[in-house]
């Protein structure tokens, strides 16, 4: 490959990059990272939205005809340039959705996409209350928010126990990014603690977290069955490589959904072999969906990664599924609305109908690589299952069944949280019929 | 319990002295250049991201180790003329402050170009020094850190020699001293920068090397500056000596801070604490322990 094949992406996306947004195509403005302290996971993550839409594009001549395009710019993961970034593409045509993947750009848009009734598309990620849809109508953290991956974890480690009952008495470390997003979580340990019965300890790590010595003596002090890394960038592979040198084993420390990439290991070596992490998709290149990338896409030179090789990481799958999902609310919603580029509020009909089941999923050659979805217009996070994998070294390997998260726990704490929200902000609280008949004005 | 607890404090002290001397390793970049010019080069984190990627992507195309090490060394004493020609010279006797925004633009520079030439990807480096512990009067350590700190001492130990007893690090002090009564007696400035530069690069790979081990050589090794920035207000911008020092003082008070104050503060205090106890040698003694003491006549 030469060099300027490699660099031409991250050339071309630290500047702007389009494909040509007409009024009849159906258009996806992308806040994407290739450069910068997380470029790792941007070109992966956005290189498979990409892939998944160029293959729509080229196998199905679009959707029912409807072709999607996109531009790009560059946000190096930094929110105020992810708000600009916003400004300057919301007035492309034919806007579909917005999936910034970023906890602080999709904070810093939920007003303007509310006042744009536009979708923000938070896969995995986000602020949680955003769930529940009758306050927030046009923010979608879908497949796993951030207290439905806290009950993942936990029903996980209490699986290789023995069941929930076994886990009383046991003692469970979070060890966290000292950051908004590290911090989302902690109430729901404390509160799941109490729950099932185990002492738990969550031990903050400053950002960026490249130095982690003191808090891995605490760890050792405090002698956990478990630990639980809820980290980002270089935090993780630091904490494995601590771990290892303090002398805790790594089959005992479990990653949440941001700490399961081959980027997060990889730096770690011999330190990372044995970890196990959650994920809402499987990696790997085995799934229908997939090879029809390779041999349609990127057979034929089209391919947004770089490096081939890369192709079914966990970034590149994630991109993937955002972009089956993406794709499949807009074709829910042109089937109520005709085959047609839809408006920002039709398609955030389609989102609030994106019920794929296992069979569905299937269909779109994807089984196994997710495993179903069920977003109704008050549940927008949509009842994602998890499932966990364990590095050994070289690539990941699914270790656990389809794991569903205590929905019904943590169901009423969100909806606390948003209607002390929607009353601050003086927002009306949607009903079904509020959802179907704003639409339709 | 008494020495349970005793045993935890000294080994929570020897961590922080040992990541002190990691600290340390990349205060001694900017001591450099400060020591020579004046200049506070806010470009080190980015010529240790630059070298360390530089090096592991050599490797990883099949150059021998050592192969790899001359390549980056010769990368980075390109660099360091290239620096000198294109933007110290050109601002000679500009203020500080300017010279310091040069640099900080720099850093931005450094940073994209590494991207640009080498990619984003994130990159394993295995020096091949065992991270497992081994234990010593019930304490842990690690083989990794030992070799880390012995490159940290043996650095210290050549940069001040090289100081007192060779020809150019004398002339280095002369320029530190009076840039024009060293031009006057016919050293060649540009050529001392360049070659201080160069020294600094070298000191950057060291660094990349020893950092990107443990963290993986990835973007964020540029913000290890923020760790060398209180050692250097500690131990004095202008002092070797005075940069392994801080760095144990901060790695072990910071550690120490974290694990028994912490808890007072909800943790994660090591980050800022650090920059606390500087601020307080700021305000006790502006030029830190070890750094020369300042007398101006107006």
């Amino acid at each position: 490959m030469s060099f300027l094949t490699r660099i031409a992406p991250a050339l071309l996306a630290a500047t702007f990059l389009a494909s040509p947004v007409l009024a009849d195509d159906q258009h996806f403005p992308l806040q994407s990272y290739r450069v910068g302290p997380y470029a790792a996971g941007g070109t992966g993550f956005f290189g498979g939205f990409i892939d998944y839409m160029t293959l729509i594009n080229t196998r199905d001549g679009g959707v029912n005809g409807v072709k999607l395009t996109w531009s790009e710019g560059e946000t190096e993961y930094e929110v105020e340039k992810g708000v600009e970034v916003y400004q300057r593409l919301k007035s492309n045509p034919g806007i579909a959705a917005w999936n910034p993947l970023s906890v602080g750009i999709a904070y810093a848009m939920i007003d303007g996409v509310t006042a744009d009734k536009t979708p923000l598309i938070t896969i995995n990620h986000g602020r949680t209350d955003t769930t529940d849809g009758r306050v927030f109508p046009y923010v979608f953290p879908l497949l796993l928010n951030p207290y439905s991956e806290t009950s993942g974890i936990v029903n996980y480690i209490a699986s290789k126990e023995g069941g929930p009952e076994a886990l009383k008495g046991k003692k469970i470390a979070v060890l966290y990014h000292g950051s908004p997003y590290g911090k989302e979580t902690i109430p729901i340990y404390e509160l799941l603690a109490q729950k099932y019965g185990f002492d738990l300890v969550q031990i903050e790590v400053p950002h960026p977290g490249n130095e982690q010595g003191a808090q891995w003596l605490q760890i050792r002090r405090e002698k956990p069955d478990y630990v639980v890394l809820r980290g980002w960038g270089v935090m993780n592979p630091v904490a494995l490589t601590t771990a290892q040198r303090n002398g805790f084993p790594v089959d005992r420390i479990i990653g949440n959904v941001w700490s399961n990439s081959e980027e997060d290991v990889r730096p770690a070596g011999d330190a990372a072999i044995g970890y196990t992490a959650i994920t809402t998709q499987a990696s790997g290149n085995q799934y229908p969906v997939l090879q029809e990338i390779i041999k349609t896409v990127y057979d034929a030179g089209k391919g947004n990664l770089s490096d081939p090789a890369r192709i079914g990481s966990v970034y590149h799958n994630l991109g993937i599924v955002n972009g089956i999902l993406n794709v499949e609310a807009v074709r829910i919603a042109q089937a109520r609305f005709g085959n047609r580029t839809l408006t920002g509020d039709e398609v955030r009909w389609g989102f609030e109908h994106l019920q794929l089941s296992p069979e569905r999923v299937k269909e779109l050659g994807a089984e196994n690589l997710f495993r179903s979805i069920n977003v109704t217009y008050d549940n927008h996070e949509g009842e994602g299952y998890v499932t966990f994998q364990q590095w050994d070294g070289q690539k990941w390997n699914v270790v656990s069944d389809w794991i569903a998260p205590d929905w019904a726990l943590l169901r009423p704490i969100i909806e606390k949280s948003s209607e002390a929200y929607a009353k601050e902000k003086g927002l009306p609280i949607r009903s079904a019929a509020d959802a179907d008949a704003a639409v339709s004005n | 319990m008494a020495w349970f607890e005793l045993l935890f404090a000294a080994e929570v002290a020897l961590g922080g002295l040992l990541s002190g001397v990691m600290y340390a390793l990349v205060a001694i970049g900017f001591v450099l250049i400060y020591k020579t010019s004046g200049v506070l080069n806010f470009a080190q984190g980015s010529m240790v991201l630059f070298a360390a990627l530089t090096f592991v992507s050599l490797v990883e195309r099949g150059v021998p180790f050592w192969g790899a090490v001359a390549a980056t060394l010769a990368v980075m004493t390109a660099l360091g003329f290239a620096i000198e020609r294109t933007v110290l010279r050109p601002l000679a006797n500009r203020s500080p402050m300017t010279l310091f925004m040069a640099t900080l633009g720099l850093s931005y520079v450094i940073e994209g170009a590494a991207q640009l030439i080498w990619g984003t990807q994130v990159h394993r480096l295995d020096l091949g020094i065992s991270n497992a512990p081994f234990q010593v009067w019930g304490l842990y350590l690690s083989t990794f850190d030992l070799v880390a700190a012995g490159i940290a001492a043996a650095m210290v130990a050549a940069l001040t020699a090289f100081f007192r007893f060779t020809h150019t690090g004398l002339a280095f002090r002369a320029v530190a001293d009076d840039q024009f009564a060293a031009l006057a007696v016919g050293l060649r400035l540009g050529r001392i920068w360049g070659t201080v530069w160069t020294a600094a690069g070298v000191v950057a790979l060291v660094a990349g090397l020893l950092w990107g081990a443990r963290l993986g050589v990835q973007f964020s090794l540029s913000l290890i500056v923020l760790k060398a920035l209180p050692v250097l207000v500690l131990g004095g911008f202008d002092s070797i000596l005075g940069a392994i020092v801080a760095g144990l003082v901060i790695g072990a008070t910071e550690k120490l801070a974290e694990v028994y104050i912490g808890p007072f503060f909800g943790g994660g205090i090591e980050g800022w604490f650090a920059y606390a106890v500087a601020l307080v040698v700021l305000l006790l003694r502006p030029s830190g322990l070890f750094g020369q003491k300042i007398v101006e006549r107006y």
